[in-house]
């Protein structure tokens, strides 16, 4: 089941970009799409029965040299599970949605056939992805890491004929392998220090991993911590986390179902799944984890400043989704793995969803972007106007305070809020709360500015605007279904007492002792145990002295109500701006014109990267071409060359006769002729 | 059979030589006749040397298949495959069909193109098989010629001025190989590698004007060597040979020469330098590694603002083989099965991409970038095979090109992680390259005039992408193909070379504390 559920994507994506030919397009597309529910079943049924217990299926050998040893194996534990269906589901539904989407594209001519190139795309995509999560070494990982990479590639360039969508499918490309620079340095730390990038090995030696120290560059560095690191620079780079970050917001040049696919729901979530999976390494990775939890604080409040004044519908929800990824990564860095999964499994949903609903209104608004253009759409296209409304509810995190009900997006971003706060990252804590303010602004935004107030823009566009085909409002609706109640569902099994989350995992447990922790009284005996698994055991490793999990619940009353409170005022500033005084955003930029400009032009990291990194390439390129191969290596070479330069010249004027090759030819025969001679019939005796 | 090796290296020159007795005139049949039977002459031999694939036992870490008769003068020939050769040879018997159907359209003096070539086959395969010295530079030097001929008289524009550098550029590093072999046989006695492969060469350090030599005599030897199999590499910095040559080289010639003659350099350090000169390649160790991390960056930041397609390839192929150099000279398994691997990889690979420039060469006449874009919309099938060795020359995972990468980088790791960092960069600049040179000419619009009418790929230049295509992918995923053969072998070579090191003591004593 397991290996059927892994494969069907990639022979769908073969069947459907080999053979749509022979089949025919629309029998090519389904062939896909039905292959991918068809993943989508098993991995749902493969969720709700799974035991706990990790299995490993070993398929082929790989890469075999001395005792580096990898095969193509699956691992199939909680964190598969989890990413088996946030991947299966959002891509299945991904495919329908596209068979309304992509229909008449109006970026292809007569006649061209793109649509089973697209549905090819997004299979193999799916199947990288589940490489990538179901792999049981690192290199396997590498290998779906780099594939998504690619499909991500082929797709964001997917309107091939426009110079800004290739430019940002290569920028994509190249900003990920900046991040897989790193990522293959863990990896080969990793094999030097523990002979082995198989997880069940390196797991085991976690725990020494923390008392050597290795030289690497010009100093020594504890190895749990600079392993950690490099491994975390590429979920940087795959994750759009800070510094890394600028792929992101180009690659929404790709079509919508892609942008909700991938750059939502599932690719850029990998950098925290590999985070998640290497727990037993960042439990004992103090310093890298204090990095990551800060960095993804800062990129969570980054990415919310940017998309306060974005104007493209697609941009802000990518701003939105970089910033996500950021709280992602504060939970895992403070150690509550369980935390970013959950909101990692939640995002998907509701950011997928938000991603289809802006594509629903592109869609109706004839490929308009600019939510400029819009306004007043919610009697146009209600079932996008509910679908978008749900999202927004979710990702701004409604929900009644102090309990655990609420849209899914209240539950998982309020745990990782309180996370970080019994995690002990002030930092974290207040950045996110800010962050979460600053998301219900611009997430409110977006909404009053398309479907409230008055129509703007193009006129016959407003007037023409029609609701979506039922093959892109299904998806919505299921979706929806995920943005409500995901988070009530599964929140004990991510983010309830210990007992539940270690069962959840299949983390050992033990008696907690009474001293263990000074929280863990209040909740009464039923509760008291604690996380006592060793590094690898579980899918999760939780270290003996990691008390967030109750310290977060735990937290004090103006911690858990915080969240919401910021939610509140977003919402509040964004009703005055766009719809009690929609006069104010404008006078605001003129104001402020410097900090408008500022966060207009995304903090300007372009034009710095431009102007430090591919300028100088370039130049330095060209100067070692022309001056280091050109004038220093063939300069030398031709003054070597002077003492025989008469020589040379007629021996060359002589070739350009023709003599001297025909010469050298009947010598070559010669001796090739004299050489079989001797061995073939001096054989003989 | 007993001389499987010989039969498989003279089949193409026995064509040869009936090709230029008995074939006559200059017109269309006689071309036709040429092509074919240098079309078959190569085939067969691919398909004889599938014995010595299948008859090759890999746990054996001697020589296989050996052949040993008395030559001319007293000199002996000796031929054999061991473990880190038998793939080379595998790598150019099928490498050649293919290049003979790549030049169907050549349309001077094909009779003699197609002896040069099977002339420079069996040149080829003599290199990789030769066990002794004397036949050995034999090989080596005489396989320069035809590839001088075909650069020179079927080559482009400038073939002249190319191939001319090529030959002295390569010729003259083997003069100094050809000094230190007179020397090895005066030391040993033998022109016999194998027993050379036994042989323990002097390594205690002396001066020679005043220059405190490391290593002593086996560093000369080491460098004499390294000189001749530097330039075939080629490493930094005396590469530029190739790209020259490349660019003016047929299409098939820059498939010859990257996919097989570049590995005789490679070939040539795991075969004489590393373990015969241990002593020699470990005081040079270091500075190696740092080349070929040179070597990577260098090339690959001129690749990126090449203007000629091939020019960017060959430059993508320095940078290439600064992973085999650094694989080697890592002297690990890893290092030295990733340069193996790097190596059969690239053979593909490259050969694939010069294949994919030769294919619109051929219709458009121009090898200028910027001549191009937006191939895919009249070419998808071009588009989509380029875009597979693209990915390949990356070094995507799942295709060939990663595993010998991957597995270098770890090699050195393992040994110097500065160079390894460096090293590792490469994996950006060349999806800079790659991507920057697939943008340019495939995607975008197609605006220009020329372009309109081109066509796709016909189904020879399919027939000739599908083995590599396959080659490439089986490679990338089963690489086990590969390294069960290769493996025992390099496991023999460290550990000889390991030992050798140790029984050479202090060599440098003196200077130990500062060379370390």
């Amino acid at each position: 089941m397991e290996t059927t559920l892994l494969f069907a994507p990639l022979v769908g994506s073969l069947l459907c970009g080999f053979g749509w030919k022979f089949i025919g397009e629309k029998a090519a597309m389904w062939t896909a799409t039905g292959l991918l529910f068809l993943s989508a079943l098993l991995s749902w049924i493969v969720f709700l029965t799974f035991d706990g217990h990790t299995q490993t299926i070993e398929i082929l050998r790989w890469i075999e040299s001395g005792s580096l040893s990898t095969a193509w194996q699956f691992r199939l534990d909680r964190l598969t599970a989890i990413m088996l269906i946030v991947i299966t589901t959002v891509s299945s539904l991904v495919h329908l949605y596209s068979f309304g989407y992509m229909d008449h594209d109006p970026q292809w001519r007569p006649g061209e056939s793109y649509k089973p190139r697209f549905f090819a795309y997004l299979s193999f995509f799916t199947f990288a992805m589940l490489m990538l999560v179901t792999s049981d070494n690192l290199v396997q990982m590498f290998f779906g890491w780099e594939g998504v990479g690619v499909a991500s590639y082929l797709l964001i360039g997917f309107y091939y004929r426009k110079p800004t969508a290739n430019a940002a499918a290569m920028k994509a490309f190249i900003v990920n392998r900046v991040g897989d620079f790193g990522f293959a340095l863990g990896i080969f730390a990793l094999f030097l220090l523990t002979d082995s990038i198989n997880f069940s090995d390196i797991f085991a030696a976690t725990p020494q991993l923390d008392e050597t120290v290795v030289t690497f560059l010009w100093t020594d560095w504890n190895a749990a911590d600079l392993i950690a690191f490099l491994l975390f620079v590429g979920a940087m780079g795959k994750s759009a986390q800070l510094i890394l970050h600028t792929w992101l917001p180009d690659a929404m040049e790709g079509p919508t179902p892609v942008s909700a696919l991938i750059h939502a729901a599932t690719m850029v979530t990998a950098g925290v799944f590999l985070v998640c999976r290497m727990s037993p390494l960042m439990e004992y990775a103090e310093n890298a984890t204090a990095f990551i939890t800060v960095l993804g604080a800062t990129t969570a409040f980054f990415a919310a400043t940017v998309g306060l004044v974005q104007n493209d519908i697609k941009r802000v929800i990518a701003y939105s989704t970089c910033s996500q990824l950021g709280y992602m990564f504060v939970a895992a860095g403070v150690g509550m793995y369980s935390a970013a999964m959950f909101h990692l499994f939640t995002h998907a949903f509701f950011k997928a969803m938000l991603f289809l609903g802006a594509g629903s209104v592109i869609h109706a608004m004839h490929h308009e972007q600019d939510m400029r253009n819009y306004g007043g759409l919610r009697k146009k296209i209600p079932y996008t106007f509910w679908a978008m409304m749900i999202g927004t509810l979710a990702i701004t995190g409604v929900g009644i305070p102090l309990t655990t009900f609420g849209f899914a997006g209240f539950l998982s971003k309020d745990a990782i809020i309180e996370s970080a706060y019994a995690g002990g990252s002030s930092y974290g804590f207040w950045m996110l709360v800010i962050a979460a303010a600053m998301t219900s602004f611009y997430s409110w935004r977006l909404i009053f500015l398309t479907f409230y107030g008055e129509a703007r823009g193009d006129k016959h566009t407003h007037d023409h605007a029609h609701e979506s085909p039922m093959v892109m409002l299904i998806p919505l609706g299921v979706l929806a279904l995920g943005a409500v109640f995901s988070g009530m569902l599964w929140y004990k099994s991510f983010f309830g007492y210990t007992e539940n989350v270690a069962k959840f995992y299949g983390i050992p447990v033990a008696e907690a002792s009474a001293d263990s922790h000074g929280g863990g009284g209040d909740k009464g005996d039923a509760h008291a145990v604690k996380f006592a698994g060793k590094p690898g055991e579980g899918a999760l490793y939780i270290a003996p002295d990691n008390h967030v999990l109750d310290d977060a619940h735990d937290a004090p009353k103006w911690v858990k109500v915080s969240p919401f409170i910021a939610m509140l005022g977003g919402l509040i500033m964004a009703l005055w701006f766009y719809i009690w005084n929609p006069s104010m955003p404008k006078r605001m930029a003129e104001n402020f014109q410097p900090l408008y400009q500022f966060l207009l032009n995304k903090w300007y990291f372009d034009e710095l990267y431009d102007a430090i990194f591919v300028k100088p390439a370039v130049a330095l390129g060209r100067f070692l071409w022309k001056r280091g191969d050109g004038k220093t290596i063939d300069g030398f070479l031709n003054g070597v060359a002077m003492g025989i330069v008469p020589f040379f010249t007629r021996l060359a004027g002589r070739a350009q006769s023709g003599f001297i090759f025909t010469y050298a030819f009947w010598m070559v025969l010669g001796i090739a002729a004299l050489v079989t001679w001797m061995s073939i019939g001096g054989g003989a005796h | 059979m007993d001389n499987l090796l010989s039969i498989v290296t003279f089949i193409p020159a026995l064509a040869a030589v009936i090709l230029a007795l008995f074939l006559r005139g200059e017109d269309e049949a006689a071309q036709r006749n040429a092509k074919w039977a240098a079309l078959f002459a190569t085939t067969i031999t691919f398909l004889v040397s599938i014995g010595i694939y299948t008859g090759f036992d890999p746990n054996n870490t001697g020589f296989q298949m050996v052949e040993e008769r008395e030559w001319l003068l007293g000199l002996k020939y000796k031929m054999g495959v061991d473990g880190i050769s038998v793939l080379f040879v595998m790598l150019t018997t099928f490498i050649m069909p293919l290049t003979i159907l790549a030049s169907w359209d050549v349309k001077t003096r094909v009779k003699e193109y197609m002896i040069a070539f099977l002339l420079l086959e069996t040149l080829m395969l003599g290199v990789f098989m030769a066990l002794d010295l004397v036949l050995f530079y034999l090989f080596f030097e005489a396989g320069l010629i035809p590839m001088f001929l075909i650069i020179g008289i079927w080559g482009g524009a400038n073939r002249i001025y190319a191939s001319f550098k090529f030959f002295l550029y390569t010729f003259l590093g083997s003069v100094l190989m050809l000094v230190a072999m007179v020397a090895m046989f005066a030391d040993a006695g033998t022109t016999d590698i194998e027993t050379l492969l036994t042989h323990q060469f002097a390594s205690e350090s002396f001066s020679i004007l005043g220059i405190h030599i490391l290593g002593g005599m086996q560093t000369l030897l080491f460098l004499a060597f390294f000189a001749s199999f530097a330039v075939k590499m080629p490493m930094w910095p005396v590469h530029t040979w190739l790209p020259d040559a490349h660019v003016q080289a047929p299409t098939a010639g820059s498939v010859v020469l990257a996919a097989i003659l570049l590995k005789m350099g490679g070939y040539g350090f795991l075969r004489f330098s590393l373990p015969m000169f241990p002593v020699g390649a470990e005081v040079m160790a270091d500075l190696i590694l740092w080349m070929s991390a040179i070597a990577i960056v260098y090339t690959s930041l001129v690749a990126m603002v090449q203007e000629d397609m091939k020019k960017l390839i060959a430059y993508s192929s320095v940078a290439h083989m600064g992973f085999v150099t650094m694989g080697i000279f890592a002297a690990n398994q890893q290092g030295i099965d990733g340069a193996i691997f790097q190596m059969l990889s690239h053979g593909f690979i490259s050969a694939a991409l010069f294949l994919c420039v030769g294919v619109i060469y051929d219709r458009m006449h121009t090898r200028d970038i910027d001549a191009y874009g937006g191939l895919v919309i009249r070419m998808p099938a071009y588009a989509l095979v380029f875009m597979f060795f693209t990915m390949g020359n990356v070094g995507l995972p799942g295709t060939s090109g990663f595993v010998g990468e991957f597995l270098t980088l770890m090699g050195v790791f393992q040994v110097n992680t500065w160079v390894a960092a460096v090293a590792a960069t490469g994996v950006i600049f060349s999806a800079g390259y790659a991507l920057w040179l697939y943008r340019r000419v495939v995607f975008g619009d197609l605006i220009k005039e020329s372009l309109k009418a081109i066509t796709d790929m016909n189904s020879r230049e399919r027939l000739i992408f599908a083995p590599l295509v396959v080659m490439t992918l089986l490679l990338g995923v089963y690489p086990a193909l590969v390294t069960d053969i290769i493996g025992p072998s390099t496991e023999a070579l460290i550990s000889n070379f390991d030992a050798s090191l140790a029984a050479a003591g202090d060599y440098a004593a003196p200077k130990m504390a500062a060379s370390h």
